[in-house]
């Protein structure tokens, strides 16, 4: 199958290792990745925080960009831009009245998938040790982010797939279905209430005894991260991708090792033997 | 122009674009299959869950279970209401439309024997309609002791079952369980203004 | 999303009372977030509702069904709206009730005054109701010489305490028990000394407190949840009986109600009273429904009134994107379930309306000019929690970003020099409107880690990501950006290829 990446703008500038390690699973599947060069961000921020004329021009890039690529499907390594690309995107065109746009915005957000629907439902794997060979031998927790859980239904997609890593202990998470408070603009605009939220999920977090916690989102990665880097916490924070991709040959650096930005990435070697 | 037509107008143009009223899907449960003991049991349950007393008896053992329940204590009862159930109970008043007691005097008794339109098993929930039997509505409203009696033949398994039986132009009223709280760290206590203790009597037919 | 309609042919007209916040939220939510009291309390209530509200809810294998039933139930209602009020009407009218329309707080307030003088009285009993604190009767009959005493136990609770609520359904959700029992002490003259903080002592105290107002009042106010048009029928769901007290033993009942809270007939009512209590407190049903159509000789109140409300309504109904806010049924699980109002409490809203249906419901009311209103929208995470709780699917998120845009563009109209955040979006919005662009841009994230430390992280942020920094670290951007990678990586292959 032919699969267009959408690194989505914050792992492509920030966590560049998750779209690697994205790139690395679908490899090793067996699949063509390309990654349609035209790509910049789904328009989130803009369209979340209000600013409707500002978001029509970076939706519009992303609807020509993958319109100009060649696959079956699309994938992207974050909750959150899958359901605006499919939720918002439409409807936004809508609301500036462009038909047109509308009709290609909903055609590409239906072949765009969230990275563990694709694999759970589409690409079939059931079991990540055995069919991806992933290996990640630490205690780990993992945040559900809201988009994730309440736009796309995700379910227990992301737990299920980490269940099955090798050496993988999954501690469960105390009222993990809690936002973790970043909420984009959010953060800045209302930052007491966001933080007083992410306290409490750090708290939650560090509760578990896990040595990282894991979920779909970049974003609320960083911003749990931030959190529990400020608090001098020695608990790291990957997304889920990077655990997949993990495997004894390849293994993603393990949790104390985190997160030293612009690290060389590991554990995502492609096809084998290339 | 008058606050009505002012208002009805704004409402108007208010809906410019003209909006559909979509077709409502009713998909939902109208009728449960629950066998009559089994919408015993379960009304009795969600009755004793709101601490409520529940008593379960045939229509020979009501005039006795009617007096065991006030224990002597006074009680009103509707105009209407069978006189055989509570033949065993002394201490009765009558409230009838002829004859109306006053506030003070439904104030003055402690308890109230009423009968009942419908029931809902899954919610225990009883309707009452102001018909001869089931009285004016202070009065099953003031005596802080309510004795409820529900025919078996009347209750509904599920709400819309209940809703189809009752006229809605009468007043209704109802009742699921005793008068309660959750005003206070949203702790659920019994007991307020309506009557403090409620006491269903289940009649099989 | 917006929707920029033209030709509308009224101007729509916003409501006024309590409806509008008195300070930005961001800066309420500040001050109450330094309550530990408060949140101790607020966490506390709201983590016991959640689960049972989950719990019973999971007990109906037609939830979802339900849901649905209502969500398109009120979507007709606000559709034939007029027609709907005008049967009402006819069949409210026909059983003996009056019907008295309000254009705004104001003239609502008034003809309640009217009411109750007519009456001859100089008191009520009240019904806890939404629609009477929206337009602020207690306090306007207040300076009429008219006392007006809550009835509700939170609400006397907060009455007595000169508060305010912080909750649509537990007015009195910021206090507990042993401060309640400090105000009873205080301010309840025949309360016991001895009195405990036991909850069944403090209801027991009210029961005591208001007994005797009941039995004599006169005059009772009240709202309702539901008006059934095709019977003229009224509706009022409570628990503790103090409803069923004001409803039938007064001799004159007036109701004041939004003109949203139609049904079209009796029937729907058993989609709603399924809906509404396992979404609000959390129970199969709650103790005590009354319903009422017009006046019942011999039994109730003979003087039966309703004050229609407009208020605003009409406007947010001229909102396409906005009108579903007025599908609410005032239950209060969103805000049970919402992660911004556990921890910032009610008061923080400012309007009567607090949590994730206040964040919209009053500014569509106001409408979003309204400075301090138009904050109430960014007041969420957009997590959706309030979306899958709401019992009739109003889609709170999508409408908060419906006003977020009202108020971007209104800002834009009135500033003559663009803020902070409309640089932020503009210059971001530029450079991600193409992937060259970006590409471009990407070049530089190896001079983010001149903003870093040597430990990596970006500690100090200047400007609006200032709020970031102030208790979350921010990591120095990597060396090469994953477009840049993959680039050079295809390049080698391609070279590799040819040789």
């Amino acid at each position: 199958m032919k699969i267009a990446l959408f690194a989505t703008c914050i792992v492509d500038a920030m966590y560049p290792t998750t779209a690697r390690a994205t790139v690395a699973i679908l490899e090793r599947l067996g699949h063509d990745v390309v990654f349609p060069a035209g790509q910049a961000c789904c328009g989130q921020m803009h369209l979340n925080s209000g600013y409707f004329p500002e978001a029509v021009p970076v939706v519009r890039n992303h609807v020509e960009a993958f319109e100009a690529a060649e696959y079956d499907v699309a994938v992207a390594p974050s909750g959150s831009c899958v359901a605006s690309v499919k939720h918002q995107h439409a409807m936004l065109a809508r609301s500036i009245g462009d038909r047109d746009l509308e009709t290609r915005a909903t055609a590409v957000g239906e072949r765009t998938y969230e990275l563990s629907s694709l694999l759970t439902d589409v690409l079939g794997v059931d079991d990540a040790a055995a069919q991806l060979g992933s290996w990640y031998p630490y205690r780990i927790t993992y945040h559900p982010s809201c988009h994730g859980m309440r736009l796309l239904r995700l379910g227990d997609r992301q737990a299920n797939l980490l269940r099955t890593v090798e050496g993988l202990e999954l501690e469960p998470l105390p009222e993990a279905d809690q936002c973790c408070g970043f909420g984009g603009t959010f953060s800045l605009k209302n930052t007491e209430v966001s933080s007083a939220m992410l306290a409490d999920k750090n708290a939650n977090i560090t509760a578990t005894g896990a040595q990282l916690c894991t979920g779909g989102d970049a974003s609320c990665l960083m911003h749990i991260c931030g959190g529990l880097s400020r608090e001098g916490s020695r608990i790291s924070t990957l997304h889920f991708a990077e655990i997949l991709a993990s495997t004894r040959e390849h293994p993603a650096p393990p949790p104390g090792s985190l997160r030293r930005p612009g690290r060389r990435a590991t554990g995502i070697a492609g096809k084998a033997g290339q | 122009m008058s606050a009505r037509t002012d208002i009805l107008e704004r409402l108007r143009s208010a809906l410019h674009d003209a909006p559909e009223a979509p077709k409502i899907p009713r998909n939902y449960r109208h009728t449960s299959d629950l066998t009559g003991e089994e919408l015993i049991e379960l009304l009795s349950d969600r009755l004793l869950d709101y601490k409520a007393g529940v008593s379960v008896v045939d229509e020979a053992s009501v005039p006795a279970r009617v007096a065991e329940l006030l224990a002597g204590a006074s009680y009103v009862v509707p105009a209407g209401l069978d006189e055989r159930w509570t033949a065993q109970a002394p201490g009765r008043v009558v409230d009838s439309p002829e004859e109306p007691l006053s506030v003070e005097e439904l104030d003055g008794v402690e308890a109230v024997v009423t009968g009942s339109a419908a029931a809902v098993a899954e919610t225990g929930t009883i309707i009452l309609d102001g018909s001869p039997g089931q009285g004016r509505r202070t009065c099953s409203l003031i005596p802080d002791h309510h004795v409820c009696l529900v025919k078996a033949e009347d209750i509904a398994g599920v709400l819309p079952e209940a809703v189809r039986r009752l006229d809605v132009t009468h007043p209704l009223t109802w009742i699921s369980g005793p008068s309660a709280t959750s005003d206070i760290e949203l702790q659920r206590v019994e007991g307020v203004h309506g009557p403090r203790k409620l006491d269903v009597i289940i009649i099989r037919g | 999303m917006s929707s920029t309609y033209l030709g509308m042919p009224g101007v729509p007209v916003f409501g006024e009372g309590n409806l509008h916040a008195s300070e930005p939220f961001p800066q309420a939510a500040r001050r109450e977030l330094g309550n530990a009291q408060l949140r101790a309390n607020l966490g506390h209530a709201t983590h016991t509702i959640r689960d049972k509200r989950l719990r019973v809810v999971a007990e109906l294998p037609d939830w979802e069904d339900l849901r649905e039933a209502g969500s398109a139930t009120k979507t007709a209602v606000m559709a034939r709206l007029p027609e709907l009020l005008e049967q009402f009407e006819v069949n409210f009218t026909a059983h003996g009730g009056i019907i008295h329309w309000a254009r705004d707080a104001a003239e609502a307030n008034g003809i309640v005054r009217d009411l109750i003088r007519d009456a001859g009285a100089d008191e009520v009993v009240k019904v806890k109701s939404m629609a009477t604190q929206e337009i602020g009767l207690n306090e306007y009959l207040e300076e009429q010489g008219i006392a007006a005493f809550e009835t509700d136990l939170a609400e006397l609770i907060v009455q007595l305490d000169h508060d305010k609520p912080s909750h649509i359904l537990v007015p009195a959700i910021h206090k507990n028990r042993s401060q309640i029992r400090d105000i009873f002490l205080r301010e309840m003259a025949d309360a016991d000394p001895d009195l405990t903080d036991d909850p069944a002592r403090l209801a027991e105290a009210a029961r005591r407190h208001l007994r005797r107002k009941f039995l004599s009042a006169k005059v009772a106010v009240s709202g309702a949840n539901f008006a059934l048009a095709d019977t003229g029928t009224l509706a009022v769901v409570e628990s503790e009986g103090n409803g069923r007290m004001c409803l039938t033993l007064p001799e004159t009942l007036i109701t004041v109600m939004g003109v949203e809270k139609l049904l079209p007939s009796w029937t729907d009512l058993e989609v709603f009273m399924q809906l509404l209590p396992r979404s609000s407190t959390g129970e199969r049903m709650n103790p005590y429904t009354s319903l009422w159509t017009g006046v019942t000789p011999g039994d109730g109140p003979q003087n039966v009134h309703l004050v229609l409300l407009d208020n605003g309504r009409s406007a947010a109904l001229a909102d396409e994107m906005g009108r579903s806010a007025l599908h609410c049924i005032r239950c209060s699980a969103c805000m049970n379930v919402c992660p911004v109002y556990e921890r910032t409490g009610g008061h923080a809203y400012g309007s009567t309306y607090p949590g994730p249906i206040g964040a919209i419901l009053s500014p569509l009311l106001t409408g979003i000019t309204s400075e301090e209103n138009a904050s109430l929208p960014y007041a969420s995470s957009l997590c959706g929690a309030c979306y899958d709780a709401c019992p009739v699917k109003i889609n709170i998120p999508e409408i908060l970003v419906h006003l977020r845009s009202e108020d971007v563009e209104s800002r834009r109209g009135r500033r003559k020099v663009p803020g902070q955040m409309d640089v932020v979006m503009k210059a971001t919005s530029w450079m991600m409107g193409s992937g060259r662009r970006m590409a471009l841009v990407e070049k530089a994230l190896p001079l983010g880690k001149l903003a870093a430390g040597p430990d990596r992280k970006i500690k100090k942020l200047p400007g609006i990501a200032a709020g970031w920094t102030r208790s979350r670290d921010l990591p120095a951007p990597p060396v090469q950006s994953f477009r840049d990678w993959w680039v050079r990586e295809h390049e080698d292959t391609a070279s590799k290829e040819e040789a």
